[in-house]
């Protein structure tokens, strides 16, 4: 009975697909998937913004919004509603173009942005036999659309002839190529290790019970630090605190979308949510199992069950960390990126392999984590030679 | 040559046509990236599935925006008032004209094409990593070395200088 | 007309717009651009002779594209750096401008 719980949703796609002459089927099957997608991940969008604003709140000791309920009606939903009111407001802002705008590219940045952003979606497995495309280089073609939004992002800066938009601009792209090395290279190890760039297989190497424990790659040295590279790496490429310097209101007002009001501005926020989904959701298939359980006893709940869980559960964590942590400068985060996790994500690979060559047992596990620690411990203190921190001096303002 | 694939290809020339001809840069930089990606969607119709993605990460994610910031650094930001144009700009056309007529003359007219279309080559990532560890495992290497050096190489050439008196080149 | 022949006169056409952007514009950049363009026809040219010639299987045309991609990349970067160097020299990066060897 779980099983068919469990593929409801690919029943449910074969029957809708039966109803188009055999011509037309595969265009017809990518249609509803690209429904299901775009029905369903502007709905966790939504979601996050209120879990976001309520969250920081309490964080910060406040409530968050906690009147809304659902419009027009008297149904109180303590502030869950929020979201329905800002997307009205956010259709009906007016539109205003600079006037020294260059129009053309003003209008097509929002749009460059979606649509990589979109196409991201496509080789994500949300559940067992639930991937859209079955790519034989699906991580790859990941990556691959993932650069793609700098254009966007340069679009939008430089058309609004604005120097600080620009300035912005330039910004956030040199921190998101800085941050796609670690990135791509903590996703190396995982396909060192499991030998296929297709997300199917990585998420079926991971689908093994020991002990009733799953073989989740997180559960291995090579993949924990992987996994915690990755994590700050997508951090850094969502723009999110503590790397939000692009696009902090109290440094450069919004940074490249400065410019950009009502409906353009959320298309923005919107691609950028949607991003900070598709990346989470590709951590989660490359070091977190992806659609599978961690406990064997647990494996009766639906594959996408606990891939939504496990999505929320780190957007939960991101939220966490963004309410928590300040800013960090620019040349912090470049330093950051270039001088501690890109030597780190290469010694992590030296790791992997050196795990994948090794027996199992508990060698090598000790070996592997004592290189890791050791390469830790050496960039980190070499980082932090350059820093004076003296005793803390608090001034007031007498 | 299904529709699909003459669409793909008027995109592709048409960005080429416009990276070449528009008087703002940073347009030219933006349809040369249209360009590219339209040589992406060919690849990916000719069952290139990694060359395809390879393309793009490599030339709209990393070489569209290179050239985007070494606009930005050399100030070529706004439209020139100037002709964009060298001087001898007619026998340039002249020539590729002329290169254009004799390739296709050649493509068209050539008895060297296969009739049979061979079926579709299994280019998975696992063969193409097979062919690079044992085939071609010496360009490679090579590879990586003349990367190393490119990177080492631009990173100092274009390095500002510092002057005799440390000033780094500005005039005091 | 086949589809290697359709192919193979993209990739003529890409080749002759670069060639002539590369020749006939003044901004060192816009030459860089046209090299890049010529680059990419031949590198479909490649993919179309390994997809429609004899022994795809063997994978050479496929691995050549990818090392040239590799070596396009390494080329813009280094192309690139010697325009922002010559920019700083000169203060102009149209091509008719540096012509001399000067100090």
């Amino acid at each position: 009975m779980f099983d068919q719980l469990d593929q409801i949703f690919v029943t449910a796609l074969h029957w809708l697909v039966g109803f188009v002459p055999e011509a037309w089927r595969p265009l017809a099957s990518s249609l509803i998937c690209i429904a299901f997608i775009l029905s369903v991940f502007p709905a966790v969008f939504s979601v996050t913004t209120i879990f976001e604003r309520k969250g920081i709140g309490r964080i910060q000791n406040r409530y968050g919004p906690n009147r809304v309920g659902i419009p027009f009606t008297k149904i109180r939903l303590a502030g869950f509603g929020q979201f329905l009111p800002d997307g009205v407001k956010m259709l009906t802002k007016e539109d205003i173009v600079p006037r020294a705008a260059d129009k053309v590219v003003h209008f097509l940045a929002p749009v460059v942005m979606l649509i990589p952003v979109l196409l991201a979606y496509a080789v994500l497995p949300f559940g067992k036999n639930m991937a859209v495309t079955d790519y034989d280089a699906g991580l790859l073609f990941f990556f691959a659309v993932g650069g793609a939004v700098e254009v966007s992002v340069f679009m939008a800066g430089w058309s609004s002839r604005n120097k600080y938009s620009l300035l912005g601009a330039m910004r956030a792209i040199a921190q998101m190529v800085s941050y796609e090395i670690p990135l791509i290279l903590s996703a190396v190890t995982v396909v060192m290790v499991v030998g296929s760039l297709n997300l199917n297989d990585i998420i079926a190497h991971q689908n093994q019970y020991t002990f009733g424990v799953a073989h989740w790659h997180v559960f291995t040295p090579w993949g924990l630090v992987g996994f915690i590279l990755f994590f700050i790496a997508s951090l850094a490429e969502s723009n999110r605190t503590p790397f939000d310097l692009p696009e902090a209101e109290s440094e450069i007002i919004a940074g490249y979308f400065t410019e950009y009001s009502g409906f353009k501005f959320a298309l923005f926020f919107l691609g950028e949510y949607l991003g900070m989904f598709a990346i989470i959701g590709l951590g989660i298939t490359l070091f977190l199992g992806g659609w599978t359980s961690p406990v064997a006893f647990l494996a009766w709940i639906p594959s996408y069950v606990w891939f939504f869980t496990k999505l929320m559960a780190i957007v939960f964590i991101f939220i966490w960390i963004r309410a928590t942590l300040p800013r960090l400068r620019m040349d912090q985060l470049m330093n950051f990126a270039w001088k501690f996790m890109l030597p780190l994500a290469l010694i992590n690979i030296l790791v992997a392999g050196i795990w994948h060559y090794m027996a199992a047992d508990w060698q090598r596990w000790l070996v592997c984590s004592v290189i890791i620690f050791g390469a830790y411990v050496v960039l980190g203190r070499g980082l932090m030679q350059n820093q004076k921190f003296g005793k803390r001096i608090y001034r007031y303002a007498e | 040559m299904t529709p699909f694939f003459v669409i793909t290809g008027i995109v592709t020339l048409l960005g080429a046509a416009f990276a070449m001809s528009l008087r703002n840069l940073v347009h030219c930089a933006l349809a040369m990236a249209v360009a590219f990606s339209g040589i992406a969607a060919l690849y990916l119709q000719l069952d290139a599935q990694f060359v395809g993605f390879a393309e793009i990460l490599v030339y709209v994610g990393a070489i569209a925006i290179l050239i985007v910031f070494a606009i930005l650094l050399t100030r070529s930001g706004e439209a020139p008032e100037k002709s964009v144009l060298t001087s001898g700009w007619m026998a340039g056309i002249a020539v590729s004209a002329m290169v254009f007529t004799i390739l296709g003359w050649a493509v068209l007219n050539t008895s060297a094409i296969p009739k049979e279309v061979p079926p579709a080559p299994l280019a998975t990532v696992k063969h193409v990593g097979d062919a690079l560890m044992t085939k071609f495992v010496l360009p490679l290497e090579i590879i990586g070395l003349v990367l190393t050096a490119a990177m080492i190489g631009a990173v100092i050439i274009a390095l500002k200088e510092e002057s005799k008196n440390g000033n780094s080149g500005r005039k005091s | 007309m086949t589809a290697l022949q359709g192919c193979l006169l993209i990739s003529a056409l890409l080749f002759a717009i670069g060639f002539a952007g590369a020749v006939t514009r003044r901004h060192a950049i816009l030459v860089l651009i046209g090299i890049e363009l010529m680059l990419n026809a031949a590198n479909l040219n490649l993919i179309a002779f390994w997809r429609f010639g004899p022994h795809p299987e063997a994978l050479t045309g496929f691995i050549f594209v990818l090392f040239s991609m590799a070596l396009a990349g390494a080329e813009a970067a280094v192309g690139l750096a010697l325009v922002i160097a010559i920019y700083r020299h000169r203060k102009t990066s149209n091509l008719d401008e540096v012509k001399e060897l000067q100090g």
